[in-house]
């Protein structure tokens, strides 16, 4: 199929994931209201009173419910959505784990702000990078049209996988600025996303039970079977996103290269920040420096192969973390490490803190610091950047 | 068995099809299998159980095997009641409506950590049926003291004794309004499946409390469950009524026809009681079955 031609609308990123949620026709959606996400619960309450969603919307007393009522949801066989930021995402940890081991395939927006104490609401990504080891997949989107592709890929991954998908997007910079997005149609979106029907689920009919205790080798196994289903989420991330772009023209790849190009440095980051960095990079290009972006749109899995490959012959991997693991520095810093160690020809990856809690950070700072960046030398483990 | 002292029709009678397998793992003498094997037997197939962790857990049994012939989803120890709204949602957006989706939790998952979540289930009024399968303490893990443990009662958190009295569960959910809260009890079978039949033909929020005396944490002969049970009832401790609507009660037995002590006399958990808190046990069953009385009249 062909690019479709929807004219573009002035969407917020919140709205814009509503818009993706809703397209995607999820049959079960529990959501818990938390500032910067309730935009999207609104709209989505909005659509359904105006009968154009008919999911099955429970409204809880907390987070933790909500992830607790997507599972069970889910493993009976329906499609599920929720969105959450924040506390809200921390408060649903527990429930994190429990849903990748049910292999429970849900959708949930995360709208990244900071975590408290103390009490903040500014863009900060260390609440939903907190959650690397909880068996879900993570996705991260710099504008709201990428907010609405990538929530219903999300579920074509998620599906296929069999493993639970958090795309994130950073408060305010995406979950509230306008912007134009183009809303494909809904037979669009059907095409691309055939129905949620898994070989087993919770079923009378057929009666079968999740949860039982199992021996070590049991469960084991079970993670092997989930680290196995983790290895296939790349190769699944670009398939999914190459339909997408045959079915609307677009595409955001699962790790972007822009203006790399014979660059020896080149910028690394995650979500609002690759906005900014790309303005940083145009005004370091047309002043004759060789100087790209790589932008990771699929964080967990870390996709480090092509990693590897996008950052091949560049000297100076600067990495701009808007998040902070006390005593490590920024965690995507810390993942890159770990994705080149051994490599032959591996970039010096230098950590910068940027924007930690909210700080804003123009492109002409990312300039200085691209500009200030020491040649030859090992960097420091972590800079705090002003 | 006949049990004249209960009122109301008769229980209907059971599938043939036996629900809960033997072979379970549950401790000999216990009186929670018999008591789930009626639950399932009104019941009936169509049904999906959310079991938390707790005795019930266990006695489901471990993987591969299940003791249960219906589905079961083993959710965190806390979030009974949000999980069981999530899997009722999901079979409304199938189209599965009759299938009953049933809650067997502890008093633990119930009582205490699970209460947040269960209030929100019964405020929205989701159409499940709760059973808290209430044996007075978490069993499962060796009888440490619940908010559903009895005062004065010694277990594994309180050896010389709970300080506090039994938190009244029946009377909170039924002041969120729900259809129907009705308390139980095996040794009172026939009232029991009454109820559990009479839940089974309600739609929205159902809450059953299942008194479940418990051998090893209350300290019982190992054939005493039973007669524990029906001690329970006769004195007043644990009484037989129903809550429809959040206000039309029904007291569903005789008035307690046995001293307390003689109940307290069944079980080693109150074998450090003076006179005065005996004393003070009977006067707080009094006060429980006076008002009772009075929101039933």
């Amino acid at each position: 199929m062909s690019a479709s031609g929807e004219p573009a609308v002035l969407l917020t990123g919140n709205h814009a994931v509503a818009w993706g949620a809703r397209l995607a026709r999820p049959q079960v959606a529990p959501v818990y209201p938390i500032t910067p996400q309730t935009p999207v619960l609104e709209k989505l309450t909005e659509f359904q009173a105006r009968g154009e969603f008919d999911a099955e919307i429970l409204t809880p007393e907390s987070e933790h419910s909500v992830m607790s009522a997507c599972i069970p949801a889910s493993l009976a066989g329906a499609r599920v959505f929720t969105a959450t930021a924040s506390q809200g995402l921390l408060l649903m940890h527990e429930l994190l784990h429990y849903a990748s081991g049910a292999r429970a395939p849900i959708v949930m927006a995360n709208v990244n702000r900071t975590v408290a104490s103390p009490w903040a609401f500014w863009p900060d990504q260390t609440d939903s990078l907190a959650q690397r080891d909880t068996g879900w997949i993570q996705l991260y989107v710099e504008s709201a049209q990428e907010a609405l592709d990538t929530v219903v890929q999300a579920f074509r991954i998620a599906e296929q996988a069999l493993l639970p998908v958090l795309v994130n997007l950073d408060a305010f910079y995406v979950s509230h600025a306008l912007e134009p997005v183009r809303v494909p149609s809904q037979a669009t979106v059907d095409a691309y996303l055939p129905p949620f029907a898994p070989a087993r689920r919770l079923d009378t009919a057929h009666p079968s039970g999740w949860g039982n205790v199992v021996t070590q080798e049991m469960y084991a196994a079970h993670r092997r079977a989930i680290e196995d289903a983790m290895a296939q989420v790349p190769a699944l991330a670009a398939e999914a996103d190459r339909e997408w772009a045959a079915h609307t023209g677009r595409s955001h790849g699962v790790v972007e290269r822009y203006r790399c190009d014979g660059a020896k440095t080149v910028v690394v980051t995650l979500g609002s920040l690759c906005g900014t960095a790309r303005e940083a990079v145009d005004g370091l290009r047309d002043a004759g420096h060789a100087v790209g972006l790589v932008k990771v749109r699929l964080f967990r899995p870390l996709p480090a192969a092509a990693l590897r490959a996008a950052l091949d012959g560049v000297a100076d991997a600067i990495v701009l973390d808007r998040n902070h693991s006390p005593g490590a520095g920024g965690v995507l810093a810390q993942e890159l490490r770990a994705a080149f160690c051994g490599s032959a020809g591996a970039p010096r990856i230098r950590g910068c803190l940027a924007g930690v809690g909210g700080v804003n950070v123009p492109p002409e700072r990312i300039a200085e610091w691209v500009l200030q960046t020491p040649a030859g030398h090992a960097p420091a483990p972590m800079e705090w950047m002003r | 068995m006949s049990d004249a002292t209960t009122t109301g029709s008769p229980a209907p009678a059971g599938p043939a099809e036996e629900l809960l397998c033997p072979g379970h793992a549950a401790c000999p003498g216990c009186v929670e299998p018999l008591t789930v094997r009626h639950v399932l037997g009104v019941l009936g197939p169509d049904t999906m159980a959310v079991i938390p962790p707790s005795c019930m857990a266990i006695i489901a049994g471990p993987q591969p095997f299940s003791s249960l012939r219906i589905p079961v989803y083993q959710p965190t120890l806390e979030s009974s009641a949000a999980a069981a709204s999530g899997l009722r949602r999901a079979l409304d957006a199938r189209g599965e409506r009759d299938t009953q989706v049933i809650v067997l939790a502890g008093d633990g998952g119930t009582y205490d950590i699970g209460l947040q979540c269960l209030s929100s289930a019964a405020e929205r009024n989701e159409n499940i049926l709760y059973f808290c399968l209430d044996n007075e303490g978490y069993m499962n893990t060796g009888g440490q003291k619940s908010s559903s443990t009895p005062h004065f009662a010694s277990t594994g958190s309180t050896p010389a004794g709970k300080t506090a009295r039994k938190k009244n569960l029946a009377e909170i959910v039924a002041a969120h309004g729900v259809p129907y809260v009705a308390t139980a009890s095996v040794g009172h079978l026939a009232d029991l499946r009454r109820k559990v039949a009479k839940a089974r033909a309600i739609r929205g929020f159902r809450l059953l409390t299942l008194l479940i005396p418990c051998l090893d944490g209350w300290g019982l002969r190992d054939d005493g469950a039973l007669a524990a049970a029906r001690h329970a009832v006769e004195c007043g401790a644990f009484p037989l009524f129903e809550i429809e609507d959040g206000c039309r009660y029904t007291i569903n037995q005789p008035r307690p026809t046995r001293p307390v002590a003689e109940y307290l006399a069944l079980q080693r958990r109150y074998r450090h009681l003076t006179a005065e808190q005996t004393r003070v046990l009977q006067a707080e069953v009094d006060e429980g079955w006076a008002r009772l009385e009075r929101r039933a009249a």
